[in-house]
């Protein structure tokens, strides 16, 4: 499926199960039209991850996923050299086999952003939870982005076959640094309105009877107004819609609570203000 | 093309940093959707001239100013309604007049001379003349720089005995040696610096001491990297941004200004509540969270216990800094400080250099 317009993108995610308002798919079309990576932020649960997924499904790209954690360095993110490899290499070199190139493709280890450079096929590249990296990696990050491009000393430059398309995600645990933020596009996904969320409840649990729809929404609706440690995002609705599904859709949203809510002060608040009454 | 100049400019006059290279990637993107539609242009600008969500209520203003207001645009998104025109402008009206934010003077550093130091070292903040305010800020600045740090995950290559094999500086290492394993070699792991959270008490009865523990504050954000600073009196806010910059003075002022309860009452609980819910994820798990305050609380001491108890739980340490517990008779008995007291790992006094070093070594040592 290709993406010419805006309209293109709104059609392709949403058959994918995935709604998105209107300035997301104009961010994602311009970053498929300018080639530049868009950087996603939101509050927990609104479907910044989800949004790699279902375009990669949609356009049948291939998702290639790199997910940052404290400490990633380049040998997590890029490539490593398969040192177990080389140690039995060298013992059977030694040994009167044939001796191999040691620092060669054979032992190369490929990790997520290698593999994107690499790939044949069109690429869409999500790198989840950039905030969690150190500035370091977010330094590297920074060039990896600017020319799609990485140096292995011991085999030169790699560059990417066709750009892949780059979507960033981060939970602002940190800001960002302004160089890296500069590079990208930007688009911030908020909740949902209380319509749009009723929709993709539609579109994630087909045939969800409207009774359950209606009411795990204004039950959402009702949380997120409150003053919680943790609201509840997109994914608690459709966590709780599912259950009501598994239980019966008259259950009752007090006991079922445990779905939208994880901490224990924010559900002993709900309880005892009596906020999902009538609902 | 000419409007996207003055739409830049009107965006750079709302303190949303606009630079060629944005500028540059909004004329492809105009040149890439339909020019014609408003709310495609609209999109496409806010995408490539916006790189944080505080930007979408200035850009909606300045949007608006030079493509004018339409109606029909007007519907769609939360951004472009009224109210935000009104949330962008309020902050502004509502800065005290220059002549109204505490004095922070222009003095020339006066190289202080170590004695001259050394007196001030025991010195009441409270009975600082504005000449000692800005001969202390040396001290400030060095004390910044001692904070707590914490073990990494990433590693980095020693020629000791660590607990991380390092197989490719062993690999390595034994090709060196024709291949023969001679020598196994570590990783250790690294320091980084922890999080800190200096939490400040602005309101009147804390006057005395803010002007000199917000100096200390701005060290500390300009000294290190992963600070983050609040002011509060009845309400929080972040001053983390005003604090940050070279010029110690120009950071000062923007950070008073930015505050809008200075020396009104106190609402401690409320303050926490916010610091909580809505920077809970800036903070983090792990963050080093000490709050400067004399904890006079007009608040529910119940609210200020919950709280506490929440930063606790999510903190690694959580140090209370009380000017007045300097007094060798001070008893903990307000019903802020009674509520306060069970959560705390430590309270400190908080009204000299002294006592900042005092949270330093702390902060360095057994607390770090």
């Amino acid at each position: 499926m290709s993406l010419a317009t805006v309209g293109d993108v709104e059609r392709a995610l949403v058959g994918e199960g995935y709604l998105p308002d209107r300035g997301l798919a104009t961010a994602i079309y311009l970053a498929v039209a300018l080639e530049q990576p868009v950087l996603l932020e939101g509050e927990a649960g609104v479907g910044k991850t989800e949004v790699a997924r279902a375009l990669a499904s949609a356009t049948g790209a291939r998702l290639i996923r790199l997910q940052c954690h404290e400490g990633i360095d380049l040998h997590h993110a890029v490539y490593d050299w398969d040192y177990q490899r080389q140690l039995l290499a060298i013992r059977a070199a030694e040994a009167g086999g044939e001796a191999r190139e040691l620092f060669g493709r054979e032992f190369l280890l490929r990790r997520p952003l290698l593999e994107a450079l690499e790939a044949d096929e069109q690429v869409v590249l999500l790198i989840d939870e950039v905030d969690r990296a150190d500035d370091e990696f977010e330094a590297f990050l920074l060039e990896f982005l600017a020319d799609f491009a990485v140096t292995i000393p011991e085999l030169g430059t790699v560059t990417a076959r066709r750009r892949p398309l780059v979507v960033m995600t981060s939970n602002r645990t940190r800001e960002l640094h302004d160089a890296v933020k500069r590079r990208c596009l930007y688009h911030w996904i908020d909740y949902p309105t209380r319509e749009r969320e009723a929709e993709i409840l539609r579109a994630r649990l087909p045939g969800v009877p409207e009774a359950i729809v209606a009411r795990v929404c204004s039950a959402v609706a009702r949380l997120r107004a409150e003053e919680l440690y943790k609201v509840p995002g997109v994914g608690e609705t459709i966590t709780w819609a599912r259950a009501l599904l598994a239980l019966d859709p008259d259950a009752d949203l007090d006991e079922t609570l445990g779905v939208a809510l994880k901490v224990r002060e924010d559900i002993e608040r709900v309880r005892a203000a009596g906020l999902l009454e009538g609902v | 093309m000419e409007r996207l100049q003055d739409l830049a400019a009107a965006l750079r006059g709302l303190g949303v940093r606009v630079g060629m290279g944005e500028l540059l990637a909004a004329h492809r993107a105009l040149a890439a959707v339909d020019a014609g539609s408003r709310e495609e242009a609209y999109f496409a600008l806010r995408a490539t001239l916006c790189s944080s969500h505080a930007d979408h209520a200035p850009f909606a203003l300045a949007f608006a100013a030079v493509f004018g207001t339409e109606e029909r645009a007007l519907q769609g998104d939360p951004y472009e309604a009224l109210g935000n025109l009104a949330r962008a402008a309020l902050p502004r009206v509502a800065v005290p007049a220059a002549d109204e934010t505490p004095a922070l003077v222009d003095v020339d550093a006066v190289p202080a001379a170590w004695s001259a130091e050394e007196l001030l070292r025991a010195k009441d903040f409270a009975d600082y003349s504005d000449a000692e305010r800005a001969a202390v800020r040396r001290l400030l600045a060095r004390l910044a720089l001692r904070a707590p740090m914490r073990r990494s995950r990433r590693t980095r290559a020693t020629r000791g005995r660590g607990h991380v094999p390092d197989l490719r500086a062993t690999t390595r290492a034994s090709l060196r040696q024709g291949g023969e394993l001679l020598e196994r070699r570590w990783r250790v792991p690294t320091q980084r610096p922890r999080r800190l959270v200096l939490v400040l008490d602005v309101s009147g009865s804390m006057a005395p001491y803010a002007r000199v523990l917000l100096q200390y504050v701005q060290a500390s954000v300009a000294a290190r990297t992963r600070v983050e600073a609040f002011a509060f009196g009845t309400h929080l806010t972040r001053i983390t941004l005003e604090l940050a910059g070279r010029d110690p003075d120009l950071a000062l002022r923007r950070a008073a200004e930015h505050v809008t309860d200075w020396s009104g009452g106190t609402r401690i609980g409320a303050s926490l509540a916010t610091l909580n819910r809505e920077h809970g994820r800036r903070i983090g798990r792990g963050a080093f969270v000490v709050l400067l305050s004399d904890g006079w609380d007009r608040g529910e001491p119940d609210e200020l216990a919950a709280e506490l108890g929440r930063l606790r739980r999510t903190a690694h340490r959580l140090v209370w800094l009380n000017p007045l517990a300097a007094d060798p008779r001070f008893e903990p008995l307000t019903r802020g400080m009674r509520a306060a007291m069970p959560h705390l790992d430590r309270l400190l006094p908080g009204n000299t250099i002294a006592s900042l070093e005092q949270l330093a070594e702390l902060m360095e040592g057994e607390l770090g």
